[in-house]
């Protein structure tokens, strides 16, 4: 098997767990492992040089990290790049750079791999109605999707290679408009907490945010919710139409589930249903169900979590 | 516009957008032997390229163009290209394939029809609801030497594009120069309804079927399965278990 190339994930500047899960991702693909850490600054990139796993660590830097343009990023990594299997997170933004550095490459791209062994990879589709297990014959760019892979751990020391890359920027940032909110967003969180048209009024989804402010979580919301208020944006709908995410936990409240929207968090890995009819479609698929009203739920939920989490 | 119908002074864009048929996301799927069956399953437009369609419908009216809608697939698919054409497509293409094919294969043949069609930009839906791989957009992109934008919520049209697209803490907004690859979200877009007009220059209009030869794919599909059966999880009464349930996710899925 060739070597495997990770492409770091970053948060916020800061080196994500996710990339010790690609790792972990891509010693089951290969036996050596380069990490790529595309940056401003290369000390960030030190944090990857710590992952057990990792042969060899490039700091890719760059200008044009500085934000996503698919183009420049696509350059930029693609050269400082050896050949082989490479290996991204399954974000929005790190799924839209391995189809690029695919093409670039002409090999082909799998998406959302959720599972490896040997060169068989599966991935959900059909929204996860259904698994397909493809084989790669060759080089491929694959995307992992989080929370699947265990973590590897951070007692390795590898050598690190600053590399300058370029690439040619095709887009113009004009302003970013930062969310009022300090919240998460519902793709970036490992807690999603959501509610549907069982809120009542979006003014109750001031009891989700309670709660999602406690464990630090992101606030989602069903279809229904965001198209009957204006003050749902479409930004936290979760499903087919909306996002699709992947968290350690997701709380749906108030919401039926529908097929469209399990389509966007049935692969969570805890599911929490709180719902006032018992035979709502989301109990089949919650870990934990509790059949309440939200009214009666919520505040024994946000006070038990309060005592629990000090 | 003159008296002759023809624009003046404006840009006339060569607009295309990607349409594909999948499975109605309302209907169950099922496997037969190792494969997914799909003979008993309703097919239709995948939802995010209904978007797609609107912003390149929107495009056009903004200041003179046409719309060509392209798709990839055996003679089922024509149906998805008619139902855009009663939206209000010019033009219907469909790239004659019948077989499975892998990203690298499926981008080269629409990179050539992009190519030899001498469009301005591309429209396509920010993933498809049977493989949610969301690859196609970005990677014809990279193919064409363009630039490209994925996932936006929505689209301005003043010569070039501004778009709204989500970023780490927000949204960033894009000003993209053409040629490129738009990829649409939902967002505040409102899609068009058909109207019986259009439905009946639909009938008649005539699906342009193309031949392709496209590489070999080095992906091959080994077998589809259902997902594992997630074990029956617990059920408690009252809003009062709510403690237990905490206390559950703290002990039991190490959660919190
Ligand atoms: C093409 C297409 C795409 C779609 N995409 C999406 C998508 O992306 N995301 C999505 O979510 N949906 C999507 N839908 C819509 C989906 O089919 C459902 O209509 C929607 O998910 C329902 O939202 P809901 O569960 O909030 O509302 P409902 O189905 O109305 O359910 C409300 C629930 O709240 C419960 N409830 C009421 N009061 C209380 C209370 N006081 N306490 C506790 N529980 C209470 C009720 O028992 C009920 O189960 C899509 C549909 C189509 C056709």
């Amino acid at each position: 098997m060739s070597d495997t190339i990770v492409i770091a994930e970053l948060s916020k500047g800061k080196m994500s767990h996710t990339t010790n899960e690609l790792v972990t991702a891509a010693n089951k693909l290969g036996t050596s492992c380069t990490v790529i850490v595309p940056c401003l600054d290369s000390s960030v990139a030190t944090d990857a040089s710590k992952i057990s796993g990792v042969t060899k660590v490039i700091a890719a830097k760059s200008d044009v990290f500085a934000s996503y343009d698919a183009a420049a990023w696509a350059e930029a990594i693609d050269t400082v790049a050896p050949s082989g299997t490479m290996i991204t997170s399954a974000s929005a933004q790190s799924k839209d750079l391995a189809a690029r550095i695919a093409a670039r490459r002409s090999i082909s791209v799998v998406q959302d791999v959720i599972s490896i062994d040997g060169t068989t990879l599966s991935t959900p589709i059909y929204s996860g109605k259904a698994i397909q297990n493809v084989s790669i014959n060759g080089d491929a760019v694959i995307s992992v999707r989080a929370n699947i892979f265990p973590p590897s751990d951070n007692n390795g020391n590898c050598e690190m290679q600053v590399i300058d890359t370029t690439g040619n920027v095709s887009t113009a940032i004009k302003e970013m408009v930062q969310r009022a909110s300090q919240r998460l967003d519902v793709s970036e969180a490992n807690i999603i907490i959501s509610g549907g048209r069982g809120m009542g009024t979006p003014a109750n989804f001031s009891h989700l945010e309670e709660i999602a402010d406690k464990l630090g979580a992101a606030v989602g919301a069903s279809r229904a919710a965001v198209d009957t208020w204006d003050e749902i944006p479409h930004s936290m709908q979760v499903g087919q139409t909306g996002k699709t995410v992947n968290p350690n936990l997701y709380i749906a409240v108030g919401i039926s589930g529908a097929i469209q929207h399990l389509a966007g968090m049935r692969s969570s890995k805890y599911i929490v249903a709180i719902n006032k009819d018992a035979d709502a479609p989301i109990f089949q698929h919650a870990d934990y169900g509790i059949v309440a009203t939200w009214e009666e739920a919520l505040p024994v939920l946000s006070s038990s979590l309060s005592s629990l989490l000090g | 516009m003159n008296s002759l119908g023809v624009n003046i002074g404006e840009t006339v864009v060569n607009i295309a957008v990607l349409v594909k048929q999948v499975p109605d996301t309302n209907s169950k799927i099922q496997i037969s032997g190792d494969r997914v069956d799909l003979s008993t399953v309703k097919m239709d437009i995948s939802p995010y390229d209904e978007f797609a369609v609107e912003n390149a419908l929107q495009h056009k009216e903004s200041g003179g163009g046409t719309v060509t809608a392209i798709t990839v697939g055996s003679a089922g698919a024509d149906k998805v290209l008619k139902g855009v054409k009663a939206l209000g497509v010019d033009n219907i293409i469909r790239l004659d394939c019948d077989s499975y094919m892998d990203s690298n294969a499926l981008q080269s043949i629409l990179a050539q029809e992009i190519s030899s069609g001498g469009y301005d930009v591309v429209y396509c839906g920010k993933s498809a609801a049977d493989t949610g791989a969301g690859s196609t957009g970005p990677g014809l992109a990279e193919r064409l030497g363009w630039g490209s934008v994925s996932n936006i919520t929505d689209i301005t049209f003043d010569g070039g594009l501004t778009v709204t697209s989500p970023s780490e803490g927000g949204n960033a907004i894009i000003s993209v120069t053409l040629p490129a690859v738009v990829s649409c979200d939902k967002g505040s877009t409102k899609v068009r309804k058909s109207n019986v007009k259009g439905i009946m220059m639909a009938k008649k209009a005539q699906v342009d079927v193309k031949a392709v030869a496209a590489p070999v794919s080095s992906v091959s599909i080994v077998s589809h399965m259902m997902p594992p059966a997630k074990p029956a999880g617990k059920k408690f009464e009252g809003g009062e278990s709510a403690q237990t349930v905490a206390q559950l996710l703290r002990d039991e899925a190490n959660i919190i």
